[in-house]
């Protein structure tokens, strides 16, 4: 614990430095694996969709004897065509799955089930979706995600600049899209609490992104007339200051989520809890890689396009070594005479 | 970083902070006991019950779906579930403008009938009454119907006769009349029943309808309705057939559902399409009337989109298992920060369990004013709260750490950080407020009370940042512990990694 806050002290007067920004190709080329992976495992596999977004039927039997054979052959012998899942899930209940029925044919399976295990039908617990209700939920989900990184960029725009507005969002939808992928890869099912957890990651990473670029506005305040350091270098610097900030909200945030995932997973079974915490777990990770990552480094390479950084850079470059390290990465510089924070200060300041 | 350090006024005034803060959770506790809330209320996935989301379509191609159909259809659809007689059952339209779902919650385990009973669409007819009477079975009276009248079937009028109005069964509102049958039904309010006549005047033939004031008859509630072409000349025949007829053959029962909700007799025949009811309506009456008259052919068909049953059993499962998860992601946040932030870490326990505090009063009287109720999604809302919770406070501490490294004094670090971490904060919350309200306003169900519980946690983080967590610390920095950078304070040389420099920060 206290190696991490000496570390946060070094990382913050750049004693020790982790260049991200230089080795940005790196992250780039890891992201675009990634997200290569991603497209295949969409375009191949798919997702998992539960039974919210292609219509369906699922009944939940709570009886602790009652077995997955039991339940099918109830279900089988009211004759249903389509696909059936049975599952049982945790020690005490077996959940049955079918395509989209209608009223009366939901009747009877629940008598079957009634019969079958000599139980009631209120202590069934049952979800009926109609096979155009997923269409429309998902439709609404889209519109919302549009309106969302609409509105925020606008936001972003407005608080900060537009090119660290463009930076988020490519670094959320990157979020995202991994997100999705690594879905489409495992298999997990996607429910609506799966699309609740999706849209937090968006407010989330974004929310990550923007502590850490409030810090890089602050570095690179005035930059030009100081000549002090290149863009890239104070966006470095940034990063380096807010990643014990960061290590330690990603923490944090993961630790109510983990004992959601826990108790979801653990005690549950299955349900929104379990859905959503998966969700927000795989999310939060990737999260949390991109406002390092991707975010800055995206933001340094389109700022440093411009005219005036160009010339900053030829500029920090003729004067023969920047403040930052331009070193090795981790490497760690000497603390010598640099600063008003390596002067003797006077006590009792108010 | 080179910062010219500049001197910090310090115009901090933590007691008056901390006295507003006191005021608001007072006035939030009275008004919850005023209210005589006492528990929050739960939603139906967390205490059992039947929910039911209908997608509204129009009926047939030429007609559009109206925000005003809408409407009409949650009441009409509203009254039909109020005739169950299950308490805490709610209706409500979800969405925006026309693009909305309707949303039926009935709680406990009577909501199976639900489903079976709010899908179809009301009709409105207009019958001739043929024989009326209370609304009691008259099993051994059989002299109210003895002669049936033209027409009725011996098994009708013993139907009739044995029907029981105040039986909340038969006040349902089936809806499964046929236009072309003669009838025996109840009135709405269960207090008639009546031999009805096959329909002659149908609810699509009424073009218009309004309540309002008859002046020139004692300033009484009447209400207007005009038909169309079609529906002008069957009502003209229907009302010069039946006006000189005895009671209670002139009256015309206006049927919804197969109910009545009205009789009026009719005074004179009238062919020119606009009738007017009078009675001794109230204007809520004359109101509801008319709305029946205007909207009781809802112009809308509904797709089933999702109909959820949970058992009681499953309800309490889900919800002790989200405090449990609750309660055991605040316990690892609060160890942590303790672990790492040491005495700060106090101002982080105190902060989180105002807000914790502040949230369960919100919720106790949002559940009273606006019927909010607190779902899994909404549970698990607050949970991931809880990280952006704790995250606003990261942000402030490792700001005065930062301004300590530039060589500040703890009580100037205190506010010269405020300063730049209140911007982060700020900006960094309102990122999530925006997500919270676009979700709220494009989702439906869980999704919202996901929203809702986000959104609502926000502001109380933004409110505890600035009531709370800034005024504390203020005041812990002038006490000595803090100041002199003891070694549990969280502010010690070592932990800020100020090692080579402690000589000058400590003092």
């Amino acid at each position: 614990m206290s190696k991490l806050t000496g570390l946060g002290g070094r990382l913050y007067s750049g004693e020790t430095s982790f260049n991200f920004i230089e080795r940005r190709r790196t992250w780039y080329a890891v992201s675009a694996l990634f997200i290569l992976l991603s497209t295949a495992a969409l375009a191949i596999q798919g997702l998992h969709l539960g039974i919210e977004f292609k219509g369906g039927s699922s009944y939940t039997v709570n009886k602790a004897t009652a077995t997955v054979e039991q339940a099918r052959s109830a279900v089988e012998s009211v004759g249903i065509s389509g696909e059936l899942i049975v599952q049982k899930i945790g020690d005490e209940k077996v959940r049955v799955q079918t395509g989209a029925l209608t009223s009366a044919q939901s009747k009877a399976v629940e008598a079957a089930l009634v019969q079958e295990f000599s139980i009631t039908a209120e202590s069934i617990d049952t979800q009926l979706v109609g096979p155009s209700w997923g269409k429309e939920i998902t439709q609404k989900a889209l519109y919302g995600l549009i309106a969302f990184l609409l509105v925020v960029m606008l936001f972003l725009a407005m608080i900060f600049e537009p090119k660290m507005a463009i930076a988020a969002i490519v670094a959320v939808v990157h979020d995202v899209f991994i997100t999705v992928g690594i879905y489409a890869l495992v298999g997990f099912d996607v429910t609506p609490a799966t699309v609740i957890g999706f849209l937090t990651i968006l407010g989330y990473s974004l929310y990550d992104t923007v502590v850490v670029f409030d810090k890089i506005r602050e570095n690179t305040k005035g930059i030009v007339a100081s000549g002090k350091m290149t863009y890239s270098q104070a966006v470095n610097l940034g990063v380096n200051q807010t990643i014990v900030r960061s290590a330690n909200t990603s923490f944090i945030a993961l630790l109510p989520v983990g004992s959601i995932l826990f108790v979801g997973a653990g005690l549950l079974g299955a349900g929104t809890l379990k859905d959503l915490s998966l969700a927000l777990f795989i999310g939060l990770a990737v999260g949390t890689y991109s406002s390092i990552f991707i975010a800055p480094p995206i933001l340094a390479s389109l700022r440093e396009k411009e005219p005036a950084m160009v010339a900053l850079s030829k500029r920090v470059a003729s004067r023969g070594g920047a403040p930052v390290a331009e070193s090795a990465v981790a490497g760690i510089r000497p603390s010598i005479g640099r600063g008003p924070r390596n002067q003797p200060k006077r006590k009792g300041r108010k | 970083m080179s910062t010219p350090i500049k001197t910090v006024k310090s115009s901090a005034r933590p007691g008056r902070s901390l006295a507003i803060l006191a005021v608001i959770i007072l006035g939030l506790l009275v008004t919850a006991l005023i209210q005589g809330a006492t528990s929050v209320k739960l939603g139906l996935d967390l205490r059992g019950g039947t929910s039911v989301t209908l997608q509204p379509r129009a009926s047939n191609a030429s007609d559009k779906v109206t925000s005003e159909a809408i409407d009409q259809a949650v009441s009409i659809i509203r009254q039909r579930v109020n005739s169950l007689g299950v308490a805490e059952s709610e209706v409500s339209a979800q969405g925006s403008g026309t693009n909305r779902q309707i949303v039926i919650s009935v709680p406990g385990d009577s909501g199976r009938r639900v489903v079976d009973l709010v899908g179809q669409t009301a009709e409105l007819r207009f019958r001739q009454v043929l024989a009326t009477g209370s609304g009691v079975p008259a099993a051994s009276d059989t002299s109210t119907a003895a002669t049936p009248v033209n027409g009725v079937t011996p098994e009708l009028n013993a139907k009739y006769a044995s029907l029981d109005c105040t039986n909340i069964a038969n006040l349902e509102g089936t809806g499964t009349d046929n236009p072309s049958d003669t009838i025996a039904a109840c009135s709405r309010d269960g207090g008639t029943k009546y031999i009805l006549a096959p329909a002659e005047v149908l609810g699509r033939q009424v073009s218009k309808a309004a309540a309002g004031i008859a002046t020139q008859s004692g300033n009484q509630w009447i209400v207007t309705l005009d038909f169309n072409g079609e529906g002008t000349s069957a009502f003209g025949a229907l009302t010069s057939r039946v006006t000189s007829l005895g009671a209670p053959l002139n009256q015309v029962a206006i049927v919804l559902d197969g109910l009545v909700v009205s009789a009026p007799t009719i005074n004179e025949a009238i062919p020119s399409g606009s009738a007017q009811i009078s009675g001794s309506f109230t204007s809520t009456e004359a109101q509801d009337l008319a709305n029946v008259l205007k909207y009781g052919a809802l112009p809308l068909a509904f797709d089933r989109g999702e109909v959820q049953q949970v058992s009681p059993t499953l309800g309490s499962e889900q919800l002790s298992a989200g405090l449990l998860a609750g309660l055991l992601g605040l316990g690892l946040v609060l160890i942590y920060s303790m672990l790492y932030y040491r005495g700060l870490g106090i101002v982080t326990v105190g902060s989180l369990a105002i807000a914790a505090g502040l949230l369960y009063l919100l919720f106790l009287v949002l559940g009273e004013t606006i019927g909010f109720t607190l779902t899994l999604a909404g549970i698990a809302g607050a949970i991931v709260a809880i990280g952006v919770t704790a995250d606003s406070f990261i942000v402030y501490f490792e700001r005065i750490r930062d301004e300590v490294r530039e060589g500040r004094s703890l009580r100037s670090a205190v506010e010269s950080g405020w300063v730049k971490a209140r911007h982060t904060i700020i900006v960094a919350d309102a990122v999530s407020l925006i997500s919270a309200l676009l979700l709220y306003f494009f989702a439906v169900g869980g999704v919202r009370g996901f929203a809702f519980t986000l959104g609502l946690t926000t502001l109380v983080d933004l409110l505890v940042v600035f009531m709370f967590t800034k005024p504390l610390v203020t005041v812990l920095a002038r006490l000595h512990f803090f100041s002199s950078g003891h070694r549990l304070s969280g502010f010690s040389a070592k932990s800020i990694g100020l090692k080579n420099l402690t000589e000058k920060v400590e003092a």
